[in-house]
């Protein structure tokens, strides 16, 4: 899988990237690629900058030093187009006059142009999206009466309007049950697989990314690891992004530190 | 009612009420959703030592007025965008520097013609038919400026990052939104007064956020709202003797109050 991966062409690119804050580094020495077509996972505890990364590759965030492109562009407006971008926490209000179908609505404004409002076209294409998260039965719902999962899936359906090539995922599974959280990295893979669509989703839980993500960088201010997600899992890496208390909850067939069965053995 | 409107200075005074009815109803719907309500204190305030400025050098207040609260809006906002900053510190800062250059200018004048209470207040017998003209126009223009830019300025309240993200000029808009509000706010002074004037950026939108969870209706009902205020309040104070900014104030609070009643019994 990976070699094929490697194959495509690179759509986000970060070279000996440098973040400083409050005169502490938080990211260092970042060198990092995502290619067409690819779930990449970054993983990472809290505070490894994570969240300051995507916003590095979105150019939210200018770097002390290095480079950053974006589909071969600097980050700006242009490449930002072809992007849909789901923060961590969705600053939105919850009390926000709108309905989930109007939300999704604001994904298609960008292509609207100014001076005019969306019309039946752009509708259809967010019911699709709506569609597309199973959220169709909650159009015309006010959003702030959804629960925090169907929130999360309208941003989705938000984010998928625009049509982007690659969507950049910050903790996608914060305030969402077990159930849902399968059904969303099923429909993540399944965007890939028929639309071609890049995902680089950022997790603090190791599991979730090993099990859905095509590559992982293991990140904790500096990148440890970079590759597929087989080999992430090694104690020697995850002590040096995690610490040395770490205890891996997860028994896969890739859990290389303990000596329990598996049963996919 | 007819027989107030037999006094030219009342007739303008309804004019204006109505045009700033429908003006501030609009305003407050974003005032409201980008919790911008201490921006509009801030920024009403700073009038005050544009109006000192105006009676000092001898031109029309308001002009000052309007330089002054345009000037502050747009600082706040570029303070507020700084690192180290936050809008409620820069806030803080401009609103008093603003008064502060106001009572430095009225010591500074050795006239004391100027009708400062009334513009603190509100007074509408200084209401001229230029001024209705004045509210008339800029009126206009601050509510064909939402309409143009209502989806951008959505989407931005909404949520600003993703806005940004989605490729909404999310600064121009910033500083756009400021600039109107600014200007909603001065053509209010006479009629409502600086101290009062926030009161009605902020209500309108509140009570119609307390009945209706869509923006449609919340705009609808935020209009109302505030032309129910305006002109009840004119009405109130013409038979009642009473000031008539505090009076549309009053009535205006009274109305939000009701609301929040009804948006519980709603939904019970």
């Amino acid at each position: 899988m990976e070699e094929t991966i490697m194959e495509k062409p690179v759509i986000v690119e970060l070279s000996d990237v440098w973040v400083g804050y409050d005169g502490k580094w938080v990211l260092k020495s970042i060198f990092l690629d995502c290619r067409a077509g690819e779930i990449l996972g970054i993983v990472g505890p809290n505070g490894a900058g994570k969240s300051t990364l995507l916003k590095v590759i979105l150019g939210l965030i200018r770097p002390d030093r290095g480079t950053v492109a974006l589909f071969g562009k600097k980050p700006g407006r242009e490449a930002r187009l072809e992007a849909g971008y789901l923060p961590q926490i969705s600053h939105a209000e919850r009390a926000f006059p709108v309905t989930a179908l109007d939300v999704v609505l604001m994904g298609v404004y960008n292509r609207t142009g100014l001076f005019r409002r969306p019309g039946l076209k752009e509708k259809e294409t967010a019911m699709e999206m709506l569609v597309c998260v199973n959220m169709a039965e909650h159009a015309g719902k006010p959003f702030g009466s959804l629960s925090g999962g169907q929130q999360q899936r309208i941003h989705i359906a938000r984010a998928l309007a625009s049509k982007p090539k690659l969507l950049l995922l910050d903790e996608p599974s914060t305030g969402v049950d077990s159930v849902a959280q399968e059904d969303f990295y099923v429909l993540l893979a399944n965007l890939r697989d028929e639309k071609g669509l890049s995902a680089i989703m950022v997790s603090h839980d190791i599991g979730v990314i090993t099990s859905h993500a095509d590559r992982v960088a293991c990140i904790n201010i500096e990148v440890h690891y970079h590759g597929g997600p087989e080999l992430c899992l090694s104690p020697e890496i995850m002590e040096k992004v995690f610490g040395k208390d770490l205890k891996i909850m997860v028994h896969d067939s890739r859990c290389a530190t303990c000596n329990k069965r598996h049963i996919n053995d | 009612m007819i027989e107030m409107l037999e006094f030219e200075f009342m007739k303008n005074a309804f004019l204006a009420g109505i045009v700033l009815g429908v003006v501030l109803a609009v305003v407050s719907f974003f005032v409201v959703l980008r919790r911008y309500s201490f921006i509009g204190v801030g920024v009403a305030h700073s009038a005050f030592g544009g109006v000192a400025l105006g009676s000092l050098i001898g031109i029309s207040p308001t002009l000052t007025a309007l330089f002054f609260a345009v000037i502050v809006a747009n600082a706040i906002g570029y303070v507020g965008r700084q690192e180290r900053l936050s809008t409620d510190t820069a806030i803080g800062i401009f609103f008093a520097l603003a008064m502060a250059l106001g009572v430095i200018f009225i010591g500074l004048s050795d006239k004391y013609n100027t009708d400062l209470f009334g513009y603190l207040f509100g007074n509408i017998l200084a209401i001229t038919g230029t001024d209705l003209l004045l509210v008339s126009i800029l009126g206009a223009v601050v509510i064909f400026s939402c309409y143009i830019f209502f989806k951008e300025l959505l989407f931005t309240a909404f949520d600003s990052e993703v806005a940004l993200v989605s490729g909404m000029p999310v600064v121009f808009l910033d500083h756009f939104f400021l600039t109107i509000l600014a200007v909603s706010i001065v053509i209010s002074i006479k009629i409502v007064g600086i101290v009062l004037v926030s009161a009605l950026l902020v209500i309108p939108g509140a009570a119609a956020s307390q009945v209706t969870v869509r923006y449609v209706p919340m705009i609808a009902i935020s209009i109302a709202v505030a032309l129910i205020s305006t002109t009840g309040g004119l009405i109130i104070s013409y038979y009642a003797d009473l000031a008539s900014g505090a009076t549309i104030v009053t009535f205006a609070s009274l109305i939000f109050f009701f609301m929040v009643g009804a948006g519980k019994l709603r939904k019970r």
